[in-house]
């Protein structure tokens, strides 16, 4: 009973991180149409940027969060302003290749910055939580309240709130969007802010129980292409379900199958429904 | 539009200049870059009929040179297998581990294609890593023997082996001239301009886009065999997307969806690099951005603007040619009439 606790603690812990992430792409997914490749370095990003500010400027945990969260939405924006705007008119493939040369952008960037070693974000909180005889490390159980809280917030704000609803607007139906007055540009660049602000939240809570490096976006950016498009690309809900599909699916698996493997289980995951089912679990629209 | 650009003089002096290059090189040292240069292009020129003819931007192109160089690397250090027969077997079982991955892949369109070959590359890196007992994992495959001798000719150093490399690149070329002139390669180009177009002309799609994918991952095999005798050495780190991501850097400079496009991108970038050796862990500092920059102010790259420029030029020229007979034309008229 106690392991299989552990398990479901490890896989909502995992899942919560993901669909954070996912959560950005697909946002970015809806705006802009395209797989943005980059955003796993952006992930990269806000984890240095708390470990910087944690270790070298001694600021408070949930303090670097914040600046991390602000930093990375401030480098969405700009990279959506210098790049991906520029690109509007291009084949998608181009701004493939324009992700894929911001990433090695940031990667090179940080590495020069900062070296290839590993670093470790020192966990903010140590305590172990006990209740009965099931136990959870404290800085667990706050990724999960944490990621759920902002994702429950975010939902808020993209169904409650006018701002929201017009970033729901432009996904659905751009020219529809335009139609009634909504500001492309600003929308764009809220999706960004946002996108960025959810990576770099996801990065610092998941940091001190993991390490910083700088390829470590690498992994984390394709279990969320696998989420999304598992979830359906530009879906919300999809985003979370299939976060936490993925987060359980890796913790079962490591504990049940191999450890080794654990990795591979999501790819293979995917490739196991897309062989099955090509248009995903969840279609939406074309593909 | 088969590729005009390259007549047969020019041609020639390519060659030459391949043939002639180890005797003017400074040293070995040059050679040896020069034929790894080469290796790329091999798997570059691989992954531009997919990607540059086809239009599917397959990102597990480098885990498909990477199924070639642990093939040759596990057959001729673990089991003893002379390095022609694995040097035989990698190529068809990159085409052939390529002919499945392309079967499920290829049923995607667009940026699912794009990452779920991401994802494909991720696997097979993953599998290189872990599977110990197999691929020696983290470690790699060490002291990988130098291709053997083919009858009279050995390969034990340097010189021969460019020779070597630059033959399999002249063949690769070659065959991929033939292939994008073929009807087959318009089938590609078709597919590229629009599919939907492309069906409606009786192209069929999957059939000839899991054709366009084979070809390419054997390119990528081959190319992995090939590096894998060269440099003798081979870690799961040739597998990981970082490795595509050069190639595409290769094609985008040189010219996409052209034929030596990819070549002279290799070629090109590869010196670069070696001139910016300091920069050797940062390069991608300077081509990440030139890549924005390259899909941004000259995506068709440096064989693509040379032809854009040819092309103008004919036409300027026809027009000039056409306003003079125009001229003449009603000059004569005039006269006539006179």
């Amino acid at each position: 009973m106690n392991i299989f606790f552990q398990q479901l603690l490890n896989g909502l812990t995992l899942g919560s991180v993901y669909a954070l992430v996912a959560l950005g792409l697909t946002l970015v997914y809806g705006i802009l149409h395209i797989p943005n490749f980059a955003h796993g370095a952006l992930y990269m990003v806000g984890a240095y940027v708390a470990f910087y500010l944690v270790g070298a400027a001694g600021a408070n945990y949930w303090v670097a969060m914040l600046g991390a969260a602000a930093f990375v939405a401030l480098l969405a924006v700009l990279s959506d302003r210098l790049v991906f705007h520029r690109l509007r008119n291009a084949p998608p493939l181009h701004d493939m290749i324009a992700a894929i040369g911001l990433l090695l952008f940031l990667e090179a960037g940080v590495q020069a910055i900062w070296g290839a070693e590993f670093h470790r974000l020192a966990p903010p909180y140590t305590q172990i939580v006990r209740v009965f005889d099931l136990v959870a490390p404290a800085q667990r159980l706050i990724i999960i309240a944490a990621a759920f809280g902002l994702m429950l917030v975010l939902h808020l704000f993209l169904t409650r709130t006018l701002t929201g609803s017009t970033i729901i607007a432009m996904a659905q139906n751009r020219e529809g969007a335009s139609l009634v007055g909504i500001d492309a540009t600003k929308v764009s660049v809220l999706t960004f802010a946002i996108s960025g602000a959810l990576a770099a939240v996801a990065a610092t809570l998941f940091a001190p129980i993991n390490l910083v490096y700088p390829s470590m976006g690498h992994l984390v950016i394709m279990k969320a292409f696998v989420i999304i498009i598992i979830g359906g690309m530009g879906s919300i809900p999809g985003a979370i379900i299939g976060g936490l599909v993925i987060g359980f699916a890796e913790s079962f698996g490591a504990f049940y199958v191999s450890t080794d493997y654990k990795d591979i289980i999501a790819f293979a995951l995917l490739v196991l429904i897309l062989s099955i089912r090509p248009q995903g679990l969840f279609p939406s629209g074309a593909r | 539009m088969p590729s005009k650009t390259f007549q047969k003089p020019l041609l020639a002096v390519l060659l030459a200049l391949g043939i002639v290059f180890p005797m003017i090189a400074a040293n070995d040292y040059y050679i040896y870059v020069m034929s790894l240069a080469y290796i790329m292009a091999i798997a570059a020129v691989g992954l531009n009929l997919i990607l540059g003819y086809t239009g599917q931007l397959n990102l597990a192109h480098a885990g498909f040179m990477a199924i070639g160089a642990y093939t040759v690397g596990i057959l001729t250090v673990d089991y003893g297998v002379p390095y022609w027969a694995a040097f035989a077997l990698a190529g068809i079982l990159s085409a052939f581990i390529g002919f499945f991955a392309g079967l499920i892949s290829l049923r995607l369109k667009g940026h699912f294609f794009s990452i779920f070959t991401l994802c494909v590359g991720f696997i097979i890196y993953l599998i290189i890593e872990k599977w110990d007992a197999l691929t020696h994992g983290t470690v790699g495959i060490i002291d990988i023997p130098a291709p053997t001798g083919l009858g009279p000719i050995r390969f034990d150093n340097t010189w021969s082996q460019y020779y070597l490399v630059l033959f399999f690149l002249v063949v690769s070329m070659w065959v991929m001239s033939r292939i994008v002139n073929s009807l087959l390669g318009r089938a590609f180009l078709a597919i590229r301009n629009g599919e939907d177009l492309a069906e409606t002309l009786g192209i069929n799609l999957m059939r000839t886009k899991v054709l366009a994918f084979v070809l390419s991952t054997f390119y990528a095999g081959l190319a992995g065999a090939l590096y894998a005798g060269f440099v003798r050495f081979i870690g799961p780190g040739m597998a990981l997307e970082s490795h595509t991501f050069d190639m595409i850097a290769f094609i985008l400079v040189g010219g996409i969806g052209t034929l030596f496009g990819p070549l002279l991108g290799a070629v090109l970038l590869t010196w670069l690099t070696q001139s910016l050796q300091f920069l050797q862990d940062y390069r991608m500092i300077v081509f990440g951005p030139l890549l924005i920059l390259l899909v941004m102010y000259f995506p068709q790259g440096l064989i693509g603007f040379y032809r854009q420029r040819q092309a103008r030029r004919a036409a300027a020229s026809a027009k000039d040619r056409r306003t003079q007979r125009a001229v003449v034309g009603t000059a004569q008229e005039a006269r006539t009439n006179a």
